[in-house]
């Protein structure tokens, strides 16, 4: 049954129920009275599918109408990539992580080069087309667990938990590469290749950091990636607040106890 | 730190951030009787709670404060009316624990205490940067606005190692050459020695390979020991000032050598 038509059985007026008292009414089914209309025309609008709603409880429909909202409103309309909102989420839960558990963490600010030479030379939905592709070619490099977004304009973030500084760069690289050598097609027999930079670092370990520090200390390493004549990956060396269990052995290890001179 | 082409040179109150790594090695106890000896030396000294909210150094120094650096930050006062006469004949600026909202470090909240310490920087000699434990963007942050920097350890290996951690950090990403140690709680006379020479080994040996070459050294300075005195928890307990209830006790002298060797 298609969306509005469904909505049609919750208008005023169309309504098989006698009106009531509003306490009543609202004591018996709060749905009927709920304004869904402009929400399920988003929904539709976005092809997001709900289930039928004969076929299911209307608690279940409802709970799927709000998943389908949350994931509307979570995500970037163009690339269909996490949106600002959803990364600074995922962001604010990561820190936290990384504050408890000491994991590692990544995270990769990555701009498409030259993208303003695409839109002048090619036009503005040729512009999108790349959008979607380098969105595309990141989302396919991503674990499960990491979280790629469309940070704002031709700017990616992604956030990969659990990477160990030793990895960084081979992730960062095999970002860039794979954006490299992918083909973008933006008409019939028209393809651009683009290239990317790429700025990346690491949540301190065991350290409380905030979104704004460690998103400025990424988008440094990406402005150096850009100075440095850009498709190329620049990472911060990660902070060395660990001690070494040789470190530690030559603290205690000879004369601490012992007099000097 | 400021331009030295001006023509009217500014004399400037000489920064130093008091840091330690692990917490509860006396960093704010050091602190604030540090600064009375520094006072008592003619020195203006200011104590800055760069803790932000999270340092003992009211309750240390017995006081109430009723305005605090957070009234300064929201600009519900001026910064004069926040800074305090503190017993010991100098003053301090205090976070406030509403403060704890900015243990987030935002653009904004550095760019008010870089204004404060531009501000109140050329009415004092000496400033102390009274700074969290750990090892975190705020501490280092804080430290990053100082000319000095002084490491408060003990003989314990966790305070050694977190002691050992900061220096380290300090050296890598603040590029700093010169770090300034006081041992405290020493259980006899010359464990500071060893424990400063101990930890300039580990340096040596583990955090120079990690700086670009030809860039120097990092060097520790020892400029105290204090010993393991039950003077310094009777002050404590009693909220004073070790060096106003007890200035003749074995840490009280120790503290005025740190003060000496300071502001020589």
């Amino acid at each position: 049954m298609p969306l509005l038509d469904s909505f049609a059985l919750f208008a005023p007026g169309t309504t098989t129920r006698p009106v009531q008292a509003p306490d009543d009414t609202a004591a018996r089914d709060p749905a009927e009275r709920l304004r869904l209309g402009p929400a399920l025309q988003l929904l539709q609008q976005s092809g997001r599918e709900l289930p039928d709603r004969d076929a299911v409880s209307r608690v279940i429909w409802l709970q799927a109408v709000l998943d389908a909202l949350c994931e509307l409103s979570s995500r970037d309309p163009l690339t269909g990539l996490a949106n600002r909102r959803q990364f600074e989420l995922a962001l604010a839960s990561e820190i936290d992580r990384v504050a408890r558990a000491g994991e590692p963490a990544l995270m990769l600010m990555i701009d498409i080069d030259h993208f303003k030479k695409v839109n002048d030379t090619h036009g503005h939905s040729a512009g999108d087309l790349v959008l979607k592709g380098v969105a595309q070619v990141l989302h396919d490099c991503i674990r499960p667990m990491d979280t790629v977004a469309r940070f704002g304009g031709e700017e990616f973030a992604m956030i990969l938990p659990n990477c160990p500084p030793s990895f960084g760069r081979t992730v960062a690289e095999r970002v860039r590469n794979k954006v490299q050598g992918r083909a973008v097609a933006i008409s019939a027999g028209q393809q651009v290749h683009v290239t990317v930079s790429i700025g990346g670092a690491f949540a301190p370990q065991w350290v409380r950091s905030s979104a704004t520090l460690w998103i400025e200390r990424a988008d440094r390493e990406l402005y150096r990636a850009k100075a440095e004549g850009r498709n190329r990956a620049c990472l911060e060396q990660p902070t060395v607040s660990l001690v070494s269990a040789e470190e530690k052995g030559l603290l205690f290890g000879t004369s601490q106890f012992t007099e000097l001179e | 730190m400021n331009s030295t082409a001006t023509t009217e040179a500014v004399k400037r109150a000489r920064i130093t951030a008091v840091t330690s790594g692990k917490g509860g090695v006396g960093k704010t106890f050091l602190s604030a009787n540090l600064a009375a000896a520094l006072a008592r030396r003619g020195q203006r000294v200011l104590v800055l709670d760069a803790d932000l909210g999270l340092a003992n150094l009211d309750v240390v120094l017995n006081l109430h404060p009723k305005i605090t650096l957070h009234d300064v930050f929201t600009g519900k006062v001026h910064l004069e009316d926040a800074i305090l006469p503190a017993p010991g004949g100098f003053s301090v600026l205090l976070a406030g624990s509403g403060l704890v909202e900015y243990s987030r470090l935002t653009p904004d909240v550095r760019e008010q205490l870089q204004k404060i310490i531009d501000t109140v920087a050329p009415r004092y000699d000496v400033i102390l940067l009274d700074t969290g434990a750990g090892i975190s963007d705020v501490v280092l942050y804080a430290v990053s606005l100082a000319d000095d920097v002084l490491v408060v350890a003990t003989p314990e290996p966790t305070s050694m190692t977190d002691a050992y951690a900061t220096i380290k950090v300090l050296a890598t990403q603040q590029q700093r050459r010169a770090i300034k140690v006081v041992v405290n709680q020493v259980g006899r006379v010359g464990e500071g020695k060893a424990i400063r020479h101990q930890l300039q080994l580990v340096v040596d040996k583990f955090v120079v390979p990690m700086l670009a070459e030809g860039s120097g050294v990092p060097l520790l300075e020892l400029v105290g020991e204090v010993p393991l005195d039950p003077a310094v928890r009777e002050a404590v307990q009693k909220r004073r000032l070790l060096l106003e209830l007890l200035p003749g006790s074995a840490a009280a002298k120790a503290v005025e050598t740190v003060a000496a060797r300071l502001a020589p």
